[in-house]
């Protein structure tokens, strides 16, 4: 049995670790991407006027109420194939992109990512406390500027465990690339299995190294929190009891 | 295009198959859910131990190679313990559909025994020592006290997860069960229209969404109608 793990690790540690950089890479750009578009739409989603709130609401509904493998087949297969059917674009220098799985992966990821964060968000602005702000208000600051100073830090704090899952969730999703021929860290183990009928090896080799970069994240992200939170940590209390009563 | 090339029944059967998809996992989803929160809340160490490496493991690896490990596995794994039993070689062919139930009933699970846990431990105290005072056995705390409020604390975890699970059954279409995905797909590829077929099958998918939604809904208002309002 251990054989058969050492002969799978021994021979296609290159794939795996390919995989790996790959997963790691469609995971932080998606993140990064997907939080940055998802800020102005939070904004949006929050917002009093219901010509404003409409689109972002239509796109997290959509986004959300679906699922991402469906998504990602109607970017590759859908989007791509009217892409492809435009006069002469076959031609053009922009082809090699545009036929290229990872472009796809990565849009669908993006949005994807954007939209569940923006829910997150949304619900992080809508729970910053309203004296807040109307202090700021008091204060004489402008909506941009209650945003940057009152809003965006109190609502960092607050959705900072659900974005760490969020962020998971993403590492997850991003095994579906294999679905679209990328060679990613499932798709390493497909081809592995593919070539060699050893299915336990090569999924649990995979399963390992997820589980490893998530709980790897999962700390990381418990130390941002960490610092997040660090205005407040409650002073211990200055009675004259001894410490080790708590014992 | 309405007819979908003639194929819009195909479409619509693929649906039921996610529907039966759906409803078959959920049971199976609840009694993991319940006996994984039982675990972690057991007095027993062994039993919190397993039940906490249940859902660390599961919740960190990718339902796709969940439902992967035990489509191709599990066919190899019944195959040697049938070979073990009757001592001779034989073949076993587990269907996609059930070995894609089994993965998701899987994952759900971890999930669920999370919302379960949260949940059984919203219930006061006071209410299960009051019914062990009463002289109630475990079991009966369980079915008389817990079970019951366990609904209304468990609910809007529970719309989640049915949301999560209803957008997972498309991924068991990579082992080739005809549901929508997999209908979709074989429509894009016959008919060279992957835009209009997978369009439909998302807006099939979203109509589920919504409908277990609004469900969900109605439900939690039920199950909170005997409650106080603050």
């Amino acid at each position: 049995m251990f054989e058969d793990f050492i002969y799978v690790l021994g021979k296609y540690d290159t794939w795996l670790w390919r995989g790996f950089l790959l997963t790691i890479e469609l995971l932080v750009i998606s993140v990064t991407l997907g939080t940055l578009l998802a800020i102005p739409l939070a904004v949006a989603r929050v917002s009093k006027k219901v010509w404003i709130q409409a689109l972002p609401f239509a796109f997290i509904y959509v986004f959300r109420g679906t699922p991402l493998i469906g998504q990602l087949f109607m970017m590759y297969y859908g989007v791509g194939q009217l892409v492809a059917e435009i006069d002469g674009i076959q031609d053009h220098w922009t082809w090699t992109y545009l036929r290229d799985p990872y472009w796809y992966c990565l849009l669908t990821f993006v949005l994807n990512t954007a939209a569940y964060v923006a829910e997150i968000m949304r619900g992080g602005i809508q729970n910053v406390p309203n004296g807040e702000l109307e202090a700021a208000r008091a204060c004489g600051m402008s909506p941009w500027i209650t945003y940057r100073r009152i809003i965006f830090p109190r609502m960092w704090q607050m959705i900072w465990p659900a974005y760490t899952n969020d962020v998971i969730f993403t590492l997850k999703a991003t095994s579906l690339a294999s679905t679209v021929t990328m060679m990613e860290l499932t798709g390493a183990a497909r081809k592995i299995v593919a070539r060699t009928a050893l299915p336990y090896e090569a999924f649990i080799s995979a399963g390992v190294i997820y589980l490893i970069i998530v709980y790897t994240l999962t700390f990381g992200f418990k130390g941002i929190e960490r610092y997040l939170r660090r205005s407040e940590v409650r002073k211990e209390p200055k009675s004259g009891k001894p410490k080790a009563a708590s014992a | 295009m309405l007819d979908l090339y003639g194929r819009g029944w195909q479409m619509l059967e693929g649906g039921l198959v996610t529907v039966q998809l759906c409803l078959t996992v959920l049971p199976f989803m609840i009694v993991i859910g319940l006996l994984g929160a039982s675990a972690k809340l057991s007095r027993y160490r062994t039993l919190r131990v397993i039940g906490e490496s249940y859902t660390v493991l599961i919740r960190g690896i990718p339902e796709l190679l969940v439902i992967l490990l035990i489509y191709f596995g599990g066919t190899i794994a019944v195959q040697s313990l049938a070979e073990l039993i009757s001592g001779e070689e034989t073949r076993v062919d587990i269907p996609a559909f059930w070995s894609g139930v089994a993965a998701l009933a899987l994952v759900q699970g971890a999930f669920a025994s999370e919302v379960f846990r949260a949940a059984m431990q919203s219930i006061p105290l006071g209410q299960i020592e009051a019914a062990t005072a009463c002289g109630m056995t475990p079991m009966q705390v369980f079915m008389r006290i817990k079970l019951p409020q366990l609904w209304r604390f468990a609910l809007p975890g529970l719309n989640n997860l049915f949301q999560v699970l209803i957008k997972d059954t498309a991924l068991i279409s990579v082992v080739g069960v005809e549901e929508i995905m997999r209908k979709a797909a074989i429509g894009a590829g016959t008919e060279k229209a992957p835009f209009t077929f997978y369009l439909v099958a998302m807006l099939m998918f979203l109509s589920f969404t919504t409908v277990s939604l609004l469900v969900f809904n109605y439900l939690e208002k039920r199950a909170a109608r005997g409650v106080a309002r603050a």
